[in-house]
């Protein structure tokens, strides 16, 4: 048995921390891309990273699809989901009002998360992890190969969102719809079709989290919120609206969390997360990357 | 939205003394009195948060904490100490306001999002404490042996007489609450909530107004937790949860949040959805209240307290 020791320790807690906190990266990056064209914080944003992880296991496990099947199936699944809640519940709203808006996403939350409770019941469903479960040890550390997994994704979620608004004109045209809708649609851009782009993109990479997250942590109907919430920990602490301060924001999130339930106390493990999101509510609510002025102009 | 007059309130109060008598007629119904008593509990928080959404424009989603702060002190200062229940009901206001000035003032600087997610990340922290303070508040198993209440010796005992206790305390603050919207400081809520800068303008001192409101929300909602330690003689982490925030909020959509009638109405409905007529779909109501929350927020934006205009509109038309 090898002696562990407190550097060791340490370094396992900012892996799993770092681990946990791409999952947070991802819903943080999903709430953006929402929050930059329509200015709508989605509470269901954590129900898409819930629905990911379920779906999955109904393809991949109850199904039996191989992997690279079922990853895109539950991908496009959750996608759809994403665009119904923009078609159901944003839209219809005649006079949009940040009250109403947050209104309307949190009950669209409780009916997924009701839905997903009458699908699959209460219990938690594991997920085979994509390349065993072998633990790869480094510097007295144990580190899960699914770890490296969910840090790749990240990576390649990152990539390709970088490339998606920088390169595509779709992604260009999104960009023009978050800095000014009105100018966006006089130069021809259906900003309805931009909104529902963003609700299908960041419905896709709440699934990706949600699948990559399940081997490690399991997956039941009322994750959700915390997800969620979290996500918007890290979010706010980028800076809303920033995609490094999303990525940045999430690994600070998540390795606060690991760190203090394991130094301070596991029972209040949540609670340190939620902590950090009201300080920095409290003290700087533009973040780290964040831009007051850029804050003052937007609506809401 | 803006008048609130005698008779409606006159009709009410009478509906309410006389409420028991008719249950009891009905052999069908006389349960009711017992769901009365929640109902008129969880108005009571409705009343306040009402005043603090509809007529400021602030939104809270962790009023549960407020409603769990009165309860568990309510607990654990008559279970562990002995204390006499009006006193620690007393106690229990005291540190509901403190804390909610502690979290309103700097909660109240932000806005929209912001807010909901602040008082959001509370609700939550506070539900955490309640778990894992063990010592304190027997963790996620509750605590039970809370004693009843008593006025000078008269035993409130009986399903009835606690009916008309808690309803007494709803109608007090409710028309305490109508004052309030009638008075200067009404006028300076609506105000905020048109546009906060156009009122700062006008001499309102905005967050000043702010913080009373949602200290005033809080210390109703304290109230509201200890009447229920009392009544039930038990407390347990689970009704102070989240989805109870989210619940309070649906009872104020549903009865409209931009009149004070609403957070009754709202209230006296979902109490008897989640109390009674929503049994047969067990624990997935959850799905019945989104989309009542969903259907209302898109075709009744005025709550069922906006029904009567709608229908005067059309009418006219």
């Amino acid at each position: 048995m090898e002696k562990i020791t407190l550097a060791s320790q340490l370094l396992q807690y900012l892996i799993t921390g770092l681990t946990v906190g791409s999952v947070y990266a991802m819903v943080a990056v999903g709430f953006n891309i929402i929050y930059n064209v329509t200015e709508i914080i989605n509470f269901a944003q954590g129900e898409f990273v819930m629905l990911g992880g379920l779906i999955m296991v109904f393809f991949h496990v109850a199904m039996g699809l191989s992997l690279i099947l079922a990853f895109p199936a539950t991908v496009i699944l959750v996608t759809l989901v994403g665009m119904l809640l923009d078609r159901l519940a944003i839209r219809p709203i005649r006079q949009p009002s940040v009250l109403t808006l947050i209104i309307a996403t949190i009950a669209a939350s409780i009916i997924i998360k009701g839905a997903a409770m009458f699908i699959w019941g209460k219990d938690p469903y594991d997920l085979p992890a994509f390349s065993g479960r072998n633990p790869i040890t480094f510097l007295g550390a144990v580190i899960q190969p699914q770890y490296l997994w969910v840090i790749g994704f990240l990576v390649f979620v990152v990539i390709a969102l970088s490339i998606f608004f920088d390169r595509t004109i779709i992604g260009k045209a999104m960009s023009a719809c978050a800095d000014n809708a009105d100018a966006a649609s006089l130069v021809g851009i259906n900003v309805k079709q931009m909104i529902l782009l963003s609700f299908a993109l960041s419905a896709g990479i709440g699934a990706v989290a949600g699948i990559t997250m399940t081997p490690i942590s399991l997956m039941e109907y009322d994750r959700g919120v915390m997800l969620a919430i979290k996500g918007f920990g890290a979010a706010i602490l980028g800076g809303l609206g920033s995609f490094p301060g999303a990525i940045l924001g999430g690994l600070i999130i998540g390795s606060i969390e690991s760190f203090g339930a394991g130094l301070i106390s596991s029972g209040y493990k949540d609670a340190f997360a939620l902590l950090v999101l009201m300080a920095v509510l409290f003290f700087k609510p533009s973040g780290i990357f964040g831009d007051i002025e850029i804050s003052k102009i937007k609506r809401f | 939205m803006l008048r609130i007059t005698k008779l409606p309130i006159t009709i009410f109060a009478l509906f309410i003394i006389f409420f028991p008598w008719i249950a009891r007629q009905i052999p069908a119904i006389d349960h009711y009195t017992d769901i009365m008593v929640f109902a008129g509990i969880y108005c009571l928080i409705t009343i306040g948060l009402s005043l603090l959404m509809g007529y400021a424009g602030q939104i809270s989603l962790g009023h549960a904490a407020f409603y769990g702060i009165g309860a568990y002190v309510s607990a654990i200062l008559t279970v562990r100490y002995g204390l006499n229940p009006w006193a620690c009901m007393c106690i229990g206001v005291a540190v509901t306001a403190a804390v909610a000035l502690l979290v309103g003032a700097p909660s109240l600087k932000l806005k929209g999002h912001y807010l909901a997610m602040a008082t959001l990340a509370f609700g939550i922290i506070i539900f955490i404490i309640f778990n894992e303070e063990i010592e304190w508040t027997g963790g996620p198993d509750g605590m039970a042996g809370i004693p009843g209440l008593s006025i000078f010796g008269f035993e409130l005992d009986s399903v009835e007489k606690y009916f008309y206790l808690v309803w007494g305390f709803v109608l007090a603050a409710f028309v305490f609450t109508v004052n309030v919207i009638q008075s200067g400081t009404g006028r300076a809520l609506r105000a905020i909530h048109a546009s906060e800068p156009a009122a700062s303008a006008m001499g309102v001192d905005v967050s000043r107004f702010k913080i009373m409101i949602f200290v005033y929300s809080a210390v109703l909602a304290s109230l509201a937790g200890s009447l229920y330690a009392h009544y039930l003689n038990f407390v347990n982490p689970s009704t102070f949860d989240l989805f109870f925030s989210i619940k309070l909020l649906i009872m104020i959509a549903l009865g409209g949040m931009h009149n004070i009638w609403g957070a009754v109405i709202g209230a006296g409905l979902i109490t008897f959805l989640s109390y009674e007529w929503l049994h047969y779909f067990e624990e997935f109501d959850v799905i019945v209240y989104g989309a009542i929350l969903l259907l209302v927020t898109i075709f009744l934006p005025q709550g069922l307290a906006g029904v009567p205009g709608i229908v005067k509109d059309w009418f006219r038309s």
